[in-house]
């Protein structure tokens, strides 16, 4: 499924299209509280994030307190509550990378795009986080963006990268 | 492609491996595109593309069989490509190198040696895979078939001895007899806590339950350890087939397989690998005939290393907070959803259709008299070749790290080899010699876990080593128990202190007994062997905390609040270059007069130490 990854009031999808993608999902996940990550995975990919508004959908589809939700989403690392980039630059820090320096390109980037780690530029266009290993532990430091790995970067890269995605 | 039919017979087996054999008879030769992650990484695609117009070109599209294989093992030298029956290896490909390949190997049936291996040691170009040091002293079990065969044809798979094991176990085996094979292999856990296998099955088997789970735990979270992603890619149907094998053995008729989120991959030819099974009728009901049912569903984690505890990971199955359980009881008694559940890891998975097919008594001559079979390692950090390499249990230290992974590179020294992850230690340079077997590592304080093998050269700080893995386990503590949550945190803290200079030598005491209590009161694996790292760094590199704490020093020069860079009156040519890439300014001068930095406004951020052509500059 296509990461949907703009804000939905900009979006050309209406809400009520959204909302019909969700209740597919729930369907299809019979609205079991076991599937509740499945569930809140393919969520965050038909809105780009997990709105507030969503959850309480979610909690009274599923017949489940929002705080218990709430809990799931907050507990696993790759759940966003807030709106995302157009980009998700995902920057390795596993060990292999930091060894080899991933600290360093991690704040080139950072001081590239003027944000703090975790947070979004203002023209909505990267998103920078850590990540625990992806397991390109041969290809470090690696980087990830919007999912294709990029290896053996170094801080004079950064620069050239960034230019590439608009 | 092939036509679908259902398995139900040793002949049916025969029949498949038949027409495989027969379809590929045509071919000349067989190229080996690696297509794991990692050379995915480095374009393997578009060297792939390539290579089949040029086949095309030369009209040799029905000789030549293309052939996508999983991870080979060697990343770092990626695109790679091998071609078969010649055994010829070539690396670092480029698409625009094709045509040569094309024309001159296959064509003109010669080497093509400036596209071959070069090793550093010699200095040499090596055509044959075997005579690269870096297969020759591999022995692979688990990924014999990976980078070999074709991961997404089943059939392959089959006409390789594929789900043999499985039919064996079936029809001529009892559970009981299965798991006794496996116990008498001698087979421990690949996962971390080695944990002989054949006692979780036996458990599970004789656990009362109507419902029984086998789950297969993919979240390879440790941060430098990558074959179970490696052999999920590249030989998915071994996986299902063990998996198979352990559902029989415990009495399960469903599987869950639990892979991180991180690996799209790993999922994508996962599921792929599943519902050819399925087609084959080799997942589903009444399985060659006989009475056993079986089905495997993927499930996909959200970025939590806790989720590798197997409770943390049942708990998460079931939608919920990957916080871990009280044990007992045991997953084996009381499980997933309250069942009965036996839990392994990729790679022990990985061994259970060898040992069913070749018998524990041929499993047991691999490895030490302790520790039967091969263990994976996954080499990173400073060394020469990294990748995924598998060796008999046992080998030394040092013939996988200089052999196999090419010793470290730039001339530097080898310093420690870290060893588990978070949940591990390290192994310094006068230990080099160690056999790498469970007991050996347990013994000196670090662990086998999942077999990520980082190399740290001279350069690396120990202290700031030990801090990283805090940082790590302080974020990834789940909050459930009060000794890891809050335990660790203090552990961190106390390193952040010592690494910034403003440690006392009290504070090492504190450090060291901070981390017996955290390990004694923790509620699980991670909080129990989170302070590891600092126990492990402690014990063979004490000099250096104390270095930090006495004389504020770096030794290795990290540590940034302890460093600081000079200029030699006498070394420098006044040249300017260090003023001009310094981003602060803080470095002044006339040309052709020596330099000063002005300590104040440095920022220690090194461009003008590795700027200056005189080394002139020096970290102190």
């Amino acid at each position: 499924m296509k990461e949907v990854r703009e804000c939905c009031c900009h979006h050309p999808e209406t809400k009520e299209e959204l909302y019909e993608a969700l209740n597919q999902v729930l369907d299809k996940y019979e609205r079991k509280e076991s599937n509740l990550i499945q569930i809140l995975h393919m969520t965050q990919a038909i809105f780009g994030y997990l709105p507030e508004d969503v959850l309480k959908y979610i909690a009274e589809e599923m017949d489940l307190p929002l705080s218990k939700i709430f809990g799931v989403v907050t507990f696993y690392s790759l759940f966003s509550t807030q709106p995302k980039g157009r980009h998700t630059i995902q920057v390795c820090m596993g060990t292999a990378c930091y060894v080899k320096g991933a600290d360093k390109v991690l704040n080139e980037i950072l001081d590239k795009l003027g944000i703090k780690l975790g947070e979004t530029t203002k023209d909505g266009r990267f998103s920078v986080q850590v990540m625990r290993c992806i397991g390109a532990c041969g290809l470090a430091p690696a980087i990830s963006i919007d999912g294709d790995i990029l290896k053996h970067v170094t801080v004079n890269m950064v620069d050239d990268i960034l230019k590439r995605y608009e | 492609m092939s036509q679908t039919i259902a398995i139900k017979s040793y002949e049916d087996l025969l029949n498949v491996k038949e027409r495989y054999i027969n379809r590929h008879k045509q071919y000349e030769y067989t190229i080996l595109v690696c297509s794991g992650a990692s050379c995915i990484s480095s374009n393997c695609l578009n060297v792939k593309n390539a290579l089949e117009a040029e086949l095309e070109k030369a009209g040799m599209r029905d000789k030549v069989l293309l052939k996508q294989t999983g991870c080979v093992g060697f990343c770092d030298v990626g695109p790679i490509v091998i071609v078969e029956p010649d055994g010829v290896f070539y690396c670092k490909l480029k698409p625009e190198d094709m045509e040569m390949l094309v024309q001159r190997h296959l064509v003109g049936k010669e080497i093509v040696e400036e596209l071959c291996f070069l090793d550093n040691k010699s200095g040499e170009r090596v055509p044959y895979v075997r005579d690269i040091d870096f297969f020759k002293e591999q022995l692979k079990i688990v990924f014999a078939k990976c980078g070999v065969i074709d991961y997404s044809d089943i059939d392959e798979y089959i006409a390789t001895d594929g789900y043999k094991a499985i039919y064996k176990a079936l029809t001529e085996m009892t559970p009981d007899e299965v798991i006794e094979e496996v116990g008498k292999a001698g087979l421990r856990g690949r996962g971390g806590g080695g944990f002989p296998t054949a006692f979780k099955w036996r458990a599970a088997r004789q656990a009362q339950g109507d419902q029984k789970y086998v789950i297969c735990n993919a979240d390879e979270g440790d941060p430098g350890a990558f074959m179970d992603r490696s052999l999920l890619e590249g030989d998915p149907h071994a996986v299902i087939e063990g998996i198979m094998i352990a559902g029989y053995a415990v009495g399960a008729d469903k599987c869950i397989v639990y892979v991180r989120a991180e690996y799209p991959l790993a999922v994508e030819r996962l599921t792929a690998a599943i519902e050819k099974a399925r087609e084959y009728g080799l997942l589903g009901e009444n399985i060659f005939n006989t009475a056993f049912n079986y089905d495997i569903e993927i499930r996909i984690g959200a970025g939590a290393f806790v989720c590798g505890e197997e409770t943390a990971l049942i708990n998460s199955v079931e939608g919920k907070r990957g916080e871990p359980r009280q044990k007992p009881p045991y997953p084996a008694e009381a499980g997933l959803f309250g069942k009965p559940t036996v839990i392994n890891n990729v790679e022990t998975f990985g061994n259970i259709a060898p040992i069913i097919l070749k018998g524990s008594e041929w499993f047991a001559k691999v490895g030490t008299e302790k520790s039967n079979g091969t263990k994976v390692f996954a080499l990173a950090g400073d060394i020469s070749n990294t990748g995924i390499v598998e060796v008999p249990i046992g080998t030394p230290l040092r013939k996988v790290v200089e052999n196999i992974g090419g010793g470290v590179p730039n001339k530097k020294a080898f310093k420690a080899a870290q060893i588990g992850g978070p949940s591990g230690g390290c192994i310094p340079s006068e230990l080099f010699e160690i056999p790498l077997d469970y007991n050996n590592l347990t013994e000196i304080g670090a662990m086998m876990g999942s077999g990520g093998l980082i190399v740290l050269d001279e350069n690396t700080c120990m202290v700031d080593i030990a801090k990283f893995f805090l940082e790590f386990t302080v974020d990834e503590s789940c909050g459930k128990c009060t000794p890891c949550r809050v335990g660790t945190r203090r552990l961190y803290e106390l390193l952040e202190k010592i690494t910034e200079g403003k440690g006392t030598m009290e504070d090492i005491d504190k450090l060291e007994e901070l981390c017996y209590h955290i390990k004694e009161n923790s509620l699980c694996g991670l909080g129990q062997s989170a302070p590891n790292p600092v126990l492990s760094t402690l014990k063979f590199f004490r000099d250096e905390y104390v270095a930090h704490v006495d004389k504020k020093q770096c030794p290795a020069g990290i540590c940034k609040s302890l460093l600081s860079y000079v200029i030699l009156e006498d070394k420098c040519t006044g040249c300017t270059l260090c003023s001009r890439v310094c981003p602060v300014g803080c470095i002044s001068g006339s040309v052709k007069q020596p330099h000063k930095i002005n300590q104040d406004v440095c920022i220690k951020c090194g461009a003008c130490f590795e700027r200056c052509k005189f080394s002139a500059i020096v970290r102190k």
